[in-house]
């Protein structure tokens, strides 16, 4: 059957809604989080990233990786920095931390919680970042030495994330897909 | 915060990362190689690589004069250079492997070398 363009478009799933609802949140918090001054560069809570637990935790792993990548890209778009080095750090980051949620996603959840999934992903978002600086932008080896603090700072913004994320799913547990009016 | 948020598993994690953080602070900050080697590069080329050990001096040459280069007590530094901004004078005596003074318009550049790796190099 031949669509047109006066045809209504198909309806949106609410899956689809959700997904872009969340990414849309997620674009909000980046927005948000620009507007904090930071002490060094990379230094930043990452607030962002509660939206993409919260995606992983209820509508799975390919849906997290929807939302961060769209929060990532849309968060580009009104920054004015889509394809500038930050943007692709950005994007290193992402892929690295959307790689070790799948990974993660494996682990007990009788022992392990989000917040587990958080700090790891965490680590992997900072390797992700490490690694590209390293290979494109500092040829040096001298990247290295800026490990340690941006471990540090990595290590305790994953775990107010991941606190925080525990924490928000706790006072509202899943939202059951509510269809649009 | 009720404790009952997160499980076992997520403080061996945390205990783990804690740990390799302070790890990386103790490996790459604090417990770092003895520089031993000063590379002495001139048009992109390197010209000579000279032990620190040995005190010493050298006159780089580039486009816009000469670069002076002093070893001293394990350290180095670009003593005078012809370059506008003298960036790579004010950046001082260099003692870290890897630390490197550039000076760009003059296309001279001083790096230091780890005592790891070359050890048994032989010429």
């Amino acid at each position: 059957m031949t669509r047109w363009h006066s045809d209504p478009p198909p309806p949106a799933t609410t899956h689809d809604l959700q997904l872009a609802r969340l990414a849309a949140i997620g674009i909000a918090l980046s927005l948000l989080e620009s507007a904090i001054p930071s002490p060094l560069p990379g230094i930043k809570p990452g607030l962002a990233n509660i939206v993409t637990l919260i995606a992983l935790h209820q509508l799975g792993w390919r849906a997290a990786a929807w939302v961060s990548l769209l929060r990532i890209v849309g968060a580009g778009v009104l920054l004015g920095s889509l394809f500038t080095p930050g943007f692709w750090l950005s994007l290193a980051g992402g892929t690295g931390s959307l790689l070790m949620l799948g990974l993660a996603s494996g682990l007990q959840a009788r022992y392990f919680s989000l917040l587990s999934h958080s700090m790891l992903a965490g680590m992997a978002h900072l390797a992700g970042q490490l690694l590209l600086a390293r290979l494109w932008l500092i040829p040096h080896d001298g990247v290295w030495q800026l490990l340690p603090p941006l471990m540090l700072s990595s290590l305790l913004a994953s775990m107010a994330t991941g606190l925080l994320t525990l924490k928000l799913l706790e006072q509202h547990p899943p939202c059951q897909v509510k269809p649009l009016p | 915060m009720r404790l009952a948020l997160f499980k076992a598993g997520d403080l061996l994690i945390a205990t783990l990362l804690a740990a390799s953080c302070f790890g990386s602070f103790y490996f790459l900050w604090y417990q770092r190689g003895q520089a031993s080697h000063v590379l002495l590069y001139q048009h992109g080329q390197l010209v000579k690589r000279w032990p620190l050990r040995l005190d010493s001096q050298f006159a780089l040459h580039g486009p816009l004069g000469a670069t002076l280069v002093e070893i001293r007590q394990g350290r180095a530094r670009i003593a005078a250079d012809p370059s506008p901004r003298q960036y790579c004078v004010q950046q001082g005596w260099l003692s870290r492997p890897g630390s490197t003074a550039l000076c760009l318009p003059n296309r001279t550049a001083i790096t230091l070398e780890g005592d790891s790796g070359h050890d048994s190099l032989a010429f």
